[in-house]
C-alpha cells in the first residue's frame, strides 16, 4: 500500500482498494494445544480476512505439532499482513505462503489436493452412468448397495467441482469435502 | 523463601499463584475478590511479600496495573474473579493490547467439572479475552499452573509487550501439585526478534547521511524498550542534529526542552511537526506504528520521503504506510547499532540542514498552540500551563483521561523523562486516568501523581477515589471542567452542524463535596488569578484531591488536522472561526471519524 497511490481517505482511512485480490495457500505450523484453531480463525474474522478453505490435523505427534492449511483471498498487501499477524500468535511456529514460495521456485502454484466423499443414489441407467463416470475420474467406490454408491475422489478442487457437477443429475445426495491440503514441489521442506 | 528463587515442591494451586508472583518479582497486585478466587485470596492473606490493592471495580484494577506498569517498566498484575470479574477486565486488557503495556491478569474460573454448564458466575474467559490479549491460558492441571504463570510473565514483558490472561478454575486452586520455579528456556514457537538486521541498519545510516530534510518520528516503543533506548535516542539526535517529533505515546523519550524538539505530531500535533513530516525527504520512524491519528490522509502522507521504520513487531511494517528500509528488532538494540555505525561511518553535515531548520523555524513562528488569554475565565490551556509551571521541578507523573483535556495536556505539559506520561492512546479509554494515577502512586509513593482529567471521563471510574483514600495514595485529580464532553462537542461542531446531541452534562456532581464524601480533599477554582494558589494547595494536601477547575466551556482543541485532510492542511487556532470550523470537513470526510 504505497502512500502516494492511495485515493482519498482520512483519520479513519477508508481506502478504495486498487490492488487485485489473489488466492494464496498458507501453511501454518502450530503447537497442537486447546484453542489454537480458534486463535487462527478469530484472527481472520477479527481483522476481516477471508477463508476460502481450511484444513487442520496433527502432523507430528511427538512434538504436538499441527499443520493448518488455509486458502485465503486478498491483495498482496493484505496477504503480507495475514502472514505477519499469524506469526504473532504465540503457539504459531512458522507461516509459509506456499503460493509465494512456488513462484520463487519457478512454479505456477503449489501442489494442492482435496478429498471428497460423494453419495449418489439411483437405479437403472443413471446408476450405470454414475459408475462409468466415477471410473473415468478415478473415483473409488467405498460403499454401495443396490440403490446407492459412495465415491471417494481425490484431486485438485476444480476436478472435484467438475465431478460433483456431473453427479448432480445422476442422483447426488450429499457431499463432504476435506478442504485443501498443500505443499510445495521439490526436495525442500516448508 | 521470602523473595529468593523457590525450589520444586508440592503445594496447592493457590499457593503456587502467590509463589509464582513472588518468583516473578511482583510486589503489588490490583484486584477484587469473588467466589472463584477465594483460595488465592486466602493465600494472599497469609503472607506479606505481595501487597494486594483492593479496588472498587475490576476495570479500575486493570488501569491501575497499566499505570503501574507504564511508570515502572515492569509488568502490572491484576487478580479478578470469574464471570463479571473477568468481563470487567476486558476494557483494560484491550487498552493494554493497543498501547503495548505488559499486563498479567489472573482470573478465577468455576471448577473444571462445571465449565460449560452455565454455572453461577461462569463465562468463557479465554474465549472472550482471546482477541484482546497477546496470549491467554486456561489451566486445567495444577501441575501446569506454575509453568503457565511464569510463561505468562515472559510473554507479557518480552517482544512487543502486551496483556495476558491466566484463567484458573477453583478446583485447580485447591488441588495439590508440583511447583516449578521460572525456567529460562521459553517455548520454541515464541521467539521475538530483538536484534536488527545489520545490513538494514547500514542502509538506514546511508539514507540518513544523505538527508537534506530529515525528521525523526519516535513513539511508545522507545519507552517500552527501557531507559537505555531513550538515552540512545537522545544521543542519536545530538549526533545527527535532526529534528525530532513524537507520538502521544512516546512523549518524554526525548526531552521537550531539547533543542531539536518540534513538538508532538498528528491530529492535534504542532504545525511545525506535521509540516516537517509532510515535507521531509527522510523519515526515521522509531517504535511507532503510523496510526491513523498520526498520518492524516494516507495518500497525502509525507509524499516525497524515504521511510525508515524500526519496530519489534513485523506486522507493523508496511501495515499502513510503505517503508523503504524496515528494521525489525528491539528499539534499544537497533539504536545501539545505529548510533555505533553512525559514529563510525557518517558525519553529520549539520550545515546542510540549515535551510531545513530555517524552514522549521518559520513554521514554528506560526505559534500553532496559541490561544486567546482571558482574564475572567480560566482557559483550559492556561490551566495546564500553570500546572506545568508549578510542578515541573517536582518528581511528577501525569496521567490523563481521554478527550480535549488529554490533547491539551500533551500540548502544554512538557515531559523531560520517559515513563512520566500515562495516557490511553490506542483505545482512547475514558476513565483510564484516575485508576492509572492510583497505580502510579502505589509504585511511587512519594511522587506527585496528577491525573489531568475531563469532567465526563473522570466520572466513569470515580469510584477508585475510595481506593485511593483507603491506601493513602494522595493522587491529584485535576479536572478541566467545562461541563461538556468537549471532544465530542468539537466533532459535532465540525461534522454535525453544531447540533450538540447529548454532549452536555446537565447534572454535574459537586466535585468538592464528592471529594469530601470519599474522605479526600476538594478544591474549586474558576478565576485565573486564583489558580496558582489553588494548585499550590492541591500539591500541599497529603490526601487524594479532586480539583474542580472550572474552565471556559466552549474552548476547542487546536491545531487540528480535520478528517480527510493531510498534514499540510491543518486548521490553526487563529484561522478556526465558526465558519471555518463548520466547513472544515467535506462530505467525504464526514463519514470518517
Amino acid at each position: 500500500m504505497n502512500a502516494q497511490l492511495q485515493p482519498t481517505g482520512s483519520a479513519y482511512f477508508i481506502a478504495k482498494e486498487t490492488e487485485k485480490p489473489e488466492n494464496h495457500t498458507l501453511s501454518v505450523l502450530v503447537d497442537n494445544e486447546p484453542g489454537v484453531l480458534a486463535r487462527v480463525i478469530g484472527l481472520f474474522s477479527g481483522r476481516g480476512y477471508n477463508i476460502e478453505s481450511l484444513t487442520v490435523s496433527e502432523t507430528e505427534h511427538e512434538k504436538h505439532l499441527s499443520r493448518i492449511t488455509i486458502v485465503t483471498r486478498g491483495t498482496p498487501h493484505v496477504l503480507e499482513q495475514i502472514k505477519h499477524q499469524l506469526e504473532r500468535i504465540v503457539p504459531v511456529h512458522r507461516v509459509v505462503d506456499l503460493t509465494v514460495r512456488s513462484h520463487e521456485l519457478g512454479q505456477e502454484r503449489p501442489l494442492e489436493r482435496e478429498l471428497a466423499l460423494v453419495k449418489v443414489a439411483g437405479t437403472g441407467d443413471s446408476r450405470v452412468e454414475a459408475l462409468r463416470l466415477a471410473d473415468a475420474f478415478r473415483a473409488s467406490v467405498i460403499d454401495a448397495n443396490t440403490e446407492h454408491f459412495i465415491f471417494e475422489i481425490t484431486g485438485k478442487g476444480s476436478k472435484l467441482d467438475q465431478f460433483i457437477a456431473i453427479m448432480k443429475p445422476l442422483g447426488l445426495v450429499e457431499i463432504c469435502r476435506t478442504g485443501v491440503a498443500a505443499m510445495n514441489r521439490g526436495p525442500q521442506g516448508m | 523463601m521470602s523473595n529468593g528463587q523457590s525450589e520444586r515442591r508440592e503445594m496447592t494451586g493457590a499457593e503456587m499463584v502467590v509463589q509464582a508472583l513472588k518468583d516473578n518479582g511482583v510486589k503489588h497486585v490490583f484486584g477484587y475478590p469473588g467466589g472463584a478466587v477465594l483460595p488465592i485470596y486466602d493465600e494472599i492473606f497469609q503472607q506479606d511479600d505481595v501487597e494486594h490493592i483492593l479496588v472498587r471495580h475490576e476495570q479500575g484494577a486493570g488501569h491501575a496495573a497499566e499505570g503501574y506498569a507504564r511508570s515502572t517498566g515492569k509488568a502490572g498484575v491484576m487478580l479478578v474473579t470469574s464471570g463479571p470479574g473477568a468481563t470487567n477486565a476486558v476494557t483494560p486488557l484491550q487498552d493494554a493490547l493497543m498501547d503495548s503495556i505488559p499486563l498479567v491478569c489472573l482470573t478465577g474460573q468455576v471448577p473444571t467439572s462445571l465449565i460449560g454448564s452455565d454455572a453461577f458466575q461462569e463465562c468463557d474467559t479465554v474465549g472472550i479475552t482471546r482477541p484482546c490479549t497477546k496470549h491467554n491460558w486456561l489451566v486445567k492441571d495444577v501441575n501446569e499452573l506454575a509453568a503457565t504463570i511464569h510463561e505468562a510473565f515472559h510473554v507479557a514483558t518480552t517482544g512487543r509487550p502486551g496483556p495476558v490472561v491466566v484463567d484458573i478454575p477453583k478446583d485447580v486452586q485447591f488441588a495439590k501439585g508440583m511447583y516449578v520455579p521460572p525456567q529460562t528456556a521459553p517455548r520454541t514457537s515464541y521467539q521475538p526478534k530483538v536484534q536488527g538486521d545489520l545490513d538494514k541498519v547500514k542502509a538506514a545510516v546511508e539514507l540518513m547521511a544523505g538527508a537534506k530534510r530529515p525528521i525523526i518520528y519516535s513513539g511508545g516503543g522507545v519507552i517500552n524498550s527501557g531507559s537505555e533506548a531513550s538515552h540512545l535516542l537522545r544521543e542519536l539526535v545530538d549526533l545527527t542534529g535532526f529534528p525530532i517529533t513524537s507520538t502521544l505515546m512516546g512523549l518524554g523519550a526525548y526531552p521537550a526542552s531539547g533543542k531539536n524538539w518540534v513538538g508532538m505530531l498528528g491530529m492535534h500535533g504542532t504545525y511545525e511537526a506535521n509540516m516537517a513530516m509532510h515535507d521531509c525527504d527522510v523519515m526515521i520512524c522509531i517504535g511507532a506504528r503510523f496510526d491513523d491519528r498520526i498520518t492524516g490522509r494516507l495518500n497525502a502522507f509525507s509524499p516525497n520521503s524515504k521511510k525508515i521504520h524500526i519496530d519489534i513487531d513485523p506486522s507493523s511494517i508496511n501495515k499502513n504506510v510503505h517503508t523503504d528500509v524496515p528494521i525489525i528488532g528491539d528499539v534499544g538494540r537497533v539504536l545501539e547499532d545505529l548510533v555505533r555505525l553512525w559514529r563510525a561511518s557518517a558525519k553529520a553535515d549539520k550545515k546542510a540542514l540549515h535551510p531545513w531548520w530555517e524552514q522549521i523555524a518559520k513554521w514554528r513562528a506560526r505559534d500553532s498552540l496559541a490561544y486567546k488569554m482571558n482574564h475572567d475565565v480560566i482557559m483550559p490551556q492556561y490551566a495546564i500551563q500553570r500546572l506545568y509551571a508549578l510542578t515541573k521541578d517536582m518528581d511528577t507523573y501525569i496521567t490523563t483521561e481521554v478527550g480535549q483535556h488529554q490533547m491539551w495536556a500533551a500540548q502544554h505539559y512538557h515531559f523531560e523523562k520517559p515513563n512520566r506520561w500515562m495516557t490511553s492512546g490506542g483505545l482512547g479509554t475514558m476513565g483510564y486516568g484516575l485508576p492509572a494515577a492510583l497505580g502510579v502512586q502505589i509504585a511511587h509513593p512519594n511522587a506527585l501523581v496528577i491525573d489531568i482529567a475531563g469532567d465526563a471521563s473522570v466520572q466513569m471510574t470515580m469510584q477508585e477515589m475510595s481506593t485511593a483514600v483507603q491506601y493513602n495514595a494522595p493522587i491529584k485529580i485535576f479536572i478541566l471542567n467545562n461541563q461538556y464532553m468537549g471532544m465530542v462537542r468539537q466533532w459535532q461542531q465540525l461534522l454535525h452542524g453544531n447540533r450538540l446531541s447529548h454532549s452536555y452534562t446537565e447534572a454535574m456532581p459537586d466535585f468538592v463535596k464528592l471529594a469530601e464524601a470519599y474522605g479526600g480533599h476538594g478544591i474549586r477554582c474558576d478565576k485565573p488569578d486564583e489558580l496558582d494558589d489553588a494548585i499550590k494547595e492541591m500539591i500541599s494536601v497529603k490526601k487524594p484531591v479532586l480539583f474542580d477547575c472550572r474552565v471556559a466551556t466552549l474552548a476547542n482543541c487546536f491545531p487540528m488536522i480535520p478528517s480527510g485532510k493531510a498534514h499540510n492542511e491543518m486548521l490553526l487556532p487563529d484561522e478556526a472561526t465558526d465558519e471555518a470550523v463548520a466547513n472544515a470537513i467535506d462530505a467525504k470526510g464526514r463519514e470518517l471519524v
